[in-house]
């Protein structure tokens, strides 16, 4: 669309003043979580509201990192998101596969089965979970919340998964079997090589997504030494809701693994919106 | 060397049938062309022989052997696709060589036949290079030494040549023919330029609407189509179709022109080039409506009153103008003669 | 998989569509779906059936000797229950609030970034961060940027005259629904933007030429061209959002919990609160299937309007 070269000199300064705004009202946040983090203790209630801090330390994190459980937290939350990517990449590759190349019978029945999966309230799972669970003797325990982590990640990572595949030709898995490959030998060779970018989107994607969950390990967790990081940090909340300083920096770390996953998956953010429809 | 017969072949997907009662032989070292309009299952029919679809009733036997069940991988069949089905991650040798790195021969025995297809499609310089950056013509070399490479008891080919342009195409058939007499393998070719059924097949397999309507060589078809599909599908131009009825001492055109004929005709139908130009009150009234001069030949447009559109090749120049009265005489003998159903039927001269 | 050689099928029989390719062909996509399908039935689809059953179930786990077959029991009290009903009406404010300001602001992005300008790329990736940050995360900061004594949002609401004094809102019943609202909106901007974008991007450019060869305005480009191309997908984007809107308690549990007073209680962060504060799953399974019901309602409703939209 060409129509900005012949708006008028103002329409163009409005422009950027709005899209300047919606920086400023993205990062506006992340900037004061940061802010405040990197304000000495002394500084919070004189510094508090004010734009810049007037000192700058690191002391906040030093103390988050070194004085506090969180290192735990943050290691059991790598290894819930890392542990859900992956094992939801791995089973909606396949599943988004078997949709992209193969029309069968029920296949619009177990779509509906994921859309369904997708509409309900979560919550109403909740208790049911819980109680199948505590009968399972696994409370507390990374692997219960890698395991439905996975199921609820699945539906949507599948759709993903299969508008990768949709976006190979099919000519190519055939032009491998006609070269000798059985089917194994076709995906592995041909398909696998150009779904790399897909699948490392959707890893991002589910990553992104088990991160972030809160109510489950709430729910399921409620030990100390498994707490993911979101549970770890509403106790830390609860518990020491005066230091302002070191639950910000708490939060900035949080932040960084999300920060990392989004540069990764950035370039895929409309296909994984798009396929995922109902998935925020 | 293959030979294939697909005996009864019937294909459908879920409730509609899009193939029917295919029986064909195909000879060790022919060359098949499979023709026929968009849509009537030439496509689905080559890849059933290739594998890739399952066959819903009927057989399909090479060399004897029944193939039904048998995955394309054994089937040692090599495949051309329309869309070239390079693989876009690999380099040209290495999708040249493809087929031989999947049966584990080691890097020095596969470069000999890799570099043997370059050379003889004149991809030397580009082995190292990515399908991405070649051109259009280069890609289809690319799929064909792919094949070669592969050295398989046949060779399908679906419609390689229709994504390049008019001259590289003309280039690619002769380069195709080429191929084939000097591998002297089984070919299957699909494809829905007539030209090109005509320019390279041994026999041509004209298909509509999942049957077949006639198996023959191109004069076969040429000189005697089976049918009024046929006889329009194949040859260039089109053959011209008028309706006729009978009459006492055999057929009338609808502007009372008296034809000889078997009564049962109700249309006869006759290709330009057997159609001469008269003076006006000869043969056929007509009015000349355009004329297409091509150097060689002229195609004369003309409207019979009454009747419709006929077309008449003439050789050279004529020095007629559009707005012209002629007399249009056919050769009798090329005259052909289509029942009610369309089915052709013996006439005068043979 | 078909791992057949071709020596025992060498018997020249006539195939039928019951030969051993086609049942594998048939087999095939199971297997590759079964894990998903497996794992969905017994982590989603079970529990959601314990999960209504339990709604007709006295069942509290600090109460273990009164658990059994209540009938509707749970469902009558869920009548009389006044916090059942603010949930109800706060679900409603919540999600058309949410939806609306997040859609606006969307669609406004959207065009915006619809049009090339320099540095694109970069305004792109930092307009859509928010989409990335943790839900926890965001109500955490967003309930500390409403905090007078940490945050600033106060004192500039004091300063332009939105409030009287610099307080936190989330602690008058009266406005306190805002506060998550605002960090939802915050949250999802970014969703309605790039989707919109996507779908503004699916638009041929070819017809805002002919427009403006035909002398069209950039607002009559939008109304005449823009609108009527994306109304049925946005209308279905919308709707769909809303659902997942409805569903979404994360902002308001962490900001406010649902108080203060119940003015922030939605029915799925008081099925929350009743499952995890008092243990009654009973209950919180009797409010889930109302919301369920509601959600259906509402879905039957969409599929009604989509069937209408989808004609053009
Ligand atoms: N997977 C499929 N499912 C249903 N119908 C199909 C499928 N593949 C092809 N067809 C139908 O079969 C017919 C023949 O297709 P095809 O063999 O591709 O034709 P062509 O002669 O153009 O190559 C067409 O009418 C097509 O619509
Ligand atoms: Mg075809």
């Amino acid at each position: 669309m060409a129509a900005l070269r012949r708006t008028p000199p103002l329409a163009v300064v409005g422009t950027y003043l709005a899209i300047l705004a919606y920086v400023a009202f993205a990062l506006f946040p992340l900037y004061w979580l940061l802010k405040i983090a990197l304000t000495p203790e002394r500084l919070i209630y004189s510094d508090g509201t004010a734009l810049w801090p007037s000192a700058l330390t690191l002391e906040n994190f030093r103390a988050v990192l070194f004085a506090t459980d969180f290192l735990a937290y943050f290691r059991n939350s790598v290894i819930v998101s890392l542990g859900t990517a992956a094992a939801t990449a791995l089973i909606a590759a396949a599943a988004g596969y078997a949709f992209s190349r193969f029309a069968f019978r029920g296949k619009r029945l177990v779509i509906a089965l994921m859309l369904v999966t997708q509409m309900f309230p979560l919550l109403m799972i909740i208790a049911p979970i819980y109680k199948i669970v505590a009968a399972l003797g696994l409370l507390n325990s990374l692997t219960s919340l890698i395991i439905v982590y996975t199921a609820f990640n699945i539906p949507f990572a599948t759709f993903l998964m299969q508008s990768f595949f949709d976006g190979i030709p099919k000519d190519l898995e055939e032009a491998a079997m006609m070269d000798g490959c059985t089917r194994l030998q076709a995906l592995r060779k041909v398909i696998l090589p150009l779904t790399l970018p897909g699948l490392g989107a959707t890893l991002g994607f589910v990553f992104t997504a088990a991160w972030s969950e809160l109510f489950f390990a709430l729910m399921l967790i409620r030990s100390d030494d498994t707490m993911t990081f979101p549970v770890g940090l509403l106790s830390f909340v609860s518990k020491f809701s005066v230091d302002w300083g070191q639950m910000m920096a708490a939060g900035v770390l949080a932040l960084v693994p999300s920060c990392l996953f989004f540069a990764f998956i950035q370039r895929y953010l409309v296909q994984g919106l798009t396929s995922g429809a109902v998935k925020g | 060397m293959a030979e294939m017969e697909l005996r009864d072949v019937r294909k459908s997907y879920g409730g509609t049938e899009v193939l029917r009662n295919i029986d064909l032989r195909i000879g060790d070292g022919e060359f098949v062309v499979l023709v026929g309009p968009s849509g009537c299952g030439k496509s689905t029919l080559l890849r059933m022989i290739a594998g890739l679809e399952s066959i819903t009733g009927g057989a399909l036997l090479i060399d004897g052997a029944e193939m039904t069940d048998v995955p394309p991988r054994a089937r040692d069949i090599a495949m051309v696709f329309q869309s070239y089905a390079l693989y876009p991650h690999m380099s040209v040798a290495r999708n040249m060589g493809f087929s031989m790195e999947i049966r584990r021969r080691p890097e020095t025995e596969r470069r000999g036949p890799v570099d043997a297809a370059a050379r003889t499609l004149g991809l030397g310089s580009f082995l190292d290079r990515l399908p991405r950056a070649l051109s259009g013509g280069q890609r289809q070399r690319v799929a064909m030494g792919r094949a070669i490479v592969r050295d398989p008891k046949a060779f399908l080919f679906d419609e390689p040549l229709s994504n390049l342009d008019a001259a590289l195409r003309a280039e690619m058939r002769l380069e195709i023919a080429r191929l084939h007499q000097r591998l002297g393998t089984t070919m299957v070719y699909v494809t829905h330029d007539q030209v090109e059924a005509m320019t390279l097949a041994d026999r041509i397999v004209v298909l509509n609407g999942g049957d077949i309507q006639q198996v023959g060589t191109p004069i076969e078809l040429y000189e005697r189509p089976a049918n009024r599909f046929v006889a329009t599908f194949i040859g260039s131009p089109t053959m011209n179709v008028l309706e006729v009825a009978p009459s006492r001492d055999g057929l009338r055109l609808a502007d009372g022109t008296p034809l000889p004929g078997p009564g049962t005709a109700r249309h006869i139908g006759i290709r330009p080039e057997h159609i001469a130009l008269a003076k006006p009150g000869e043969g056929i009234a007509a009015t000349v409506e355009v004329i297409e001069r091509l150097g060689s030949d002229s195609n004369v447009h003309c409207e019979i009153p009454g009747v419709g559109p006929i077309l008449a090749r003439i050789r050279g120049n004529p020095d007629i103008r559009p707005g012209a009265s002629v007399g249009l005489v056919p050769e009798k003998d090329h005259l052909h003669y289509f029942d009610a159903s369309g089915t052709a039927l013996p006439g005068m001269a043979m | 998989m078909t791992t057949l050689s071709g020596n025992d099928t060498a018997s020249g029989i006539p195939r039928t569509r019951f030969g051993r390719a086609y049942l594998a062909y048939a087999v095939e996509p199971w297997l590759y779906l079964s894990p998903a399908i497996l794992l969905l039935i017994f982590v989603m689809l079970i529990p959601l059936g314990i999960g209504i059953s339990y709604s007709v179930q006295s069942i509290n786990l600090l109460r273990p000797f009164e658990t059994g077959y209540v009938g509707l029991e749970n469902f009558e009290a869920l009548g009389e229950d006044a916090r059942f009903w603010t949930a109800l009406v706060n679900t409603f404010w919540w999600t058309f609030g949410s939806v609306t300001l997040q859609f606006f602001l969307g669609l406004g992005l959207a065009l915006l970034l619809s049009r090339p300008f320099h540095g694109k790329r970069i305004v792109q990736a930092l307009v859509f961060l928010p989409w990335a940050v943790p839900t926890f995360l965001i109500a955490l900061t967003f309930s500390w940027l409403l905090n007078p004594v940490i945050g600033p949002l106060p004192h500039w609401g004091a300063a332009v005259g939105l409030l009287e004094e610099p307080y936190n809102i989330l602690s008058d019943p009266g406005t306190a629904m805002w506060g998550p609202i605002l960090a939802n909106v915050w949250y999802g901007v970014p969703f309605f933007a790039i989707t919109l974008l996507a779908a503004l991007q699916s638009i041929p450019g070819e017809l805002y030429e002919a427009a403006e060869i035909d002398g069209a305005s950039a607002w009559q480009c939008f109304t005449k061209i823009t609108l009527p191309f994306l109304g049925p997908m946005i209308a279905i984007t919308i709707m769909l959002r809303a659902i997942w809107i409805a569903n979404f308690a994360d902002l308001i549990y962490v900001m406010t919990g649902g108080g203060p007073a119940n003015s922030t209680q939605i029915l799925s962060s008081y099925i929350f609160t009743t499952a995890f504060r008092r243990l009654d799953f009973g209950y919180a399974s009797a409010i889930a299937v109302a919301l369920l019901g509601v959600l259906l309602v509402y879905a039957v409703i969409l599929l009604f309007v989509r069937a209408r939209l989808v004609k053009f």
